[in-house]
């Protein structure tokens, strides 16, 4: 009989060590998704009870009186609409420069440090930024100030995705574009674009994801509005901020409906990242 | 006449050819440069008009290189350049003012991986032509069709024409991008390694393809497979370090090649 050479002890020590680290990594997945589970259960519980018709059709209300949310929910609308539509045109065309025509300028890592940086600037200053530059020269807080510093947030996702969906069009293809006589601007319309559709789509609902909770940039530039107010001249509601008042009040039907304003907005980012998360999945099955 | 042009044509390699067969292309004293490193070496041959030239050599010798400056696809790039001319019925394509789409249009490209682009079969050929051309939806049709079945694959695809061109074999896709290029009408058709991504069969139908294609166009193909080359060129080009070491009729530099290294590398002692 041969003997074995194995080393056991070796072995059990490795086998020891095995268990003990998967069971540190199953108490950290298991205590991440435990918070997740607590926040979308006290929402639910806190939320669920006050939804119904009137909040998606009456005002927010005074203090200890019956009412909505709806201004605040077209108020968010409007603003998050706005800058999107402000954000999306500019930051494709970033992302398409520094993908396609700038790809090996020296302009484009600059470019791309300055967008991540912007990326991850808290969004507290970039509500300050705003107010300074639009909010105190136009005299008042105004929705458009809001949607403006929405769009500053919107703007570097979309670059960046942009970027990174169309670097991951293969080379080969835009050579066999081109390889046919076709104008660079064509490539990246038909061939680009399209290979990269689905991402840069998800890219720009991250970016609505993102911007439906922010608070901090809308409480210097759009404030808040007690009325249905959808004049972009003028202050806007808008739910996370409703949410924010709501919250720290003493009154009992206010703080009911900031829970319900919260489990509003969880949903429509949840929502979100699942539409996202379906389309990128989609597009990977694509190429 | 077009008869005896094609008995010829597939009977004798290099018969069709003689004296009087125009230069279609003429590379003159032609280097490359990827940044500092010269890539090819004052390299001068011709291309015959409808004639298939083959380009040999160990990886890394400059025959992709040699076939990118022919149609100028390493503009695409930076910190790439060419020095010397090509000319392609007599005017050199390496001038500055050359305009690179239209002179793409008329030297077409078929890469080593088929790339279908991401849409229908349909529209991956008439992609190229709608650059070009204003056709009616009838005439569209007639040309996807043509080009279709110049390229062997009409009857595989005539059902499927609107589903995705990404839904085809690794074969059929290559033949596809052979259909799109000939669509555009080119006059010289550059082929880097077109078979080297695909199973026996495919390549066998490809080479077919290149052998009745090369009635109405000027084709230059790179090959690892000397075997390919033998059986589909009637000129071959044999490259080793960036330089050109040999060139002449397929037939000769198989048989009775007049270089040492040549001999080497057609018996398969390097390489």
């Amino acid at each position: 009989m041969a003997t074995d050479v194995r080393n056991m002890t070796l072995y059990r020590r490795r086998a020891v060590r095995n268990r003990v680290y998967m069971g540190l990594s199953v108490a950290a997945a298991a205590i991440g998704l435990g918070w997740l589970a607590i926040i979308l259960g006290t929402l639910l519980i806190k939320g669920l009870a006050g939804i119904n018709l009137a909040v998606f059709t009456e005002m927010t209300p005074p203090p200890q009186a019956a009412g909505g949310l709806a201004n605040a929910i077209v108020g968010s609308l409007i603003m998050t609409g706005l800058a999107v539509a402000i954000g999306t045109p500019i930051g494709t065309l970033a992302g398409t420069y520094m993908a396609e025509y700038g790809r090996y300028d020296k302009l484009t890592p600059v470019i791309r440090f300055i967008n991540d940086i912007l990326l991850s600037a808290p969004s507290i200053v970039i509500g300050l930024f705003i107010y300074e530059v639009l909010v105190t020269r136009m005299g008042h807080f105004s929705g458009l100030a809001g949607a403006v510093a929405l769009a500053v947030i919107v703007l570097p996702v979309v670059v960046r995705t942009t970027e990174d969906m169309l670097l991951l069009v293969p080379n080969t293809l835009r050579e066999a574009a081109a390889a046919l006589g076709t104008p660079t601007w064509h490539i990246v319309m038909k061939v680009g674009y399209r290979a990269a559709r689905a991402g840069i789509i998800t890219g720009v609902l991250l970016a609505v994801a993102r911007v439906t909770g922010e608070t901090a940039p809308l409480l210097f530039t759009a404030l808040n509005n007690q009325f249905w107010s959808t004049n972009l001249n003028a202050p806007m509601p808008s739910l996370p901020v409703v949410i924010f008042q709501f919250a720290l009040s003493p009154y009992e039907n206010w703080r009911e409906l900031a829970w319900t304003g919260a489990l509003l907005i969880t949903f429509a980012v949840l929502s979100l990242s699942i539409l996202a998360r379906v389309l990128s999945s989609k597009s990977g099955g694509e190429r | 006449m077009s008869m005896m042009a094609n008995n010829l044509g597939t009977s004798a390699i290099g018969a069709r050819t003689d004296e009087n067969t125009p230069e279609k292309i003429s590379v003159r004293d032609l280097s490359f440069f990827y940044g500092e490193t010269k890539a090819l070496k004052n390299i001068s041959l011709p291309l015959y008009e409808r004639t298939v030239t083959a380009f040999i050599g160990p990886s890394g010798c400059g025959k992709s290189t040699l076939l990118r400056c022919l149609n100028r696809m390493y503009e695409l790039y930076p910190k790439q350049h060419a020095e010397g001319e090509v000319l392609l019925d007599n005017v050199n394509i390496l001038n500055p003012k050359q305009d690179l789409n239209l002179l793409r249009a008329k030297v077409g490209m078929v890469f080593q991986k088929p790339t279908p682009f991401p849409m229908t079969i349909y529209d991956n050929i008439a992609f190229g032509v709608k650059l070009y051309e204003n056709l009616p939806r009838a005439e569209m049709n007639e040309r996807v069709e043509s080009s279709l079945r110049r390229a062997a694959l009409w009857d595989e695809v005539k059902d499927k024409l609107n589903t995705s061109g990404l839904g085809l074999s690794g074969g059929q896709q290559q033949r596809l991008c052979i259909a799109r290029t000939i669509a555009v009408r080119p006059e010289v058709i550059l082929f880097d390694e077109p078979c080297s991504a695909l199973d026996p069969i495919s390549t066998s139908k490809i080479e077919e393809l290149i052998d009745e294609l090369k009635d109405h166009y000027t084709i230059a193909i790179v090959t690892h497979n000397m075997q390919q080359a033998a059986r589909v060129s009637e000129f071959t080009a044999f490259m080793y370090l960036g330089e050109l070491i040999e060139y002449d009729r397929t037939e000769k530099i198989f048989t009775t090649p007049s270089v040492k290294k040549t001999e080497e590398y057609v018996t398969g002692r390097f390489g």
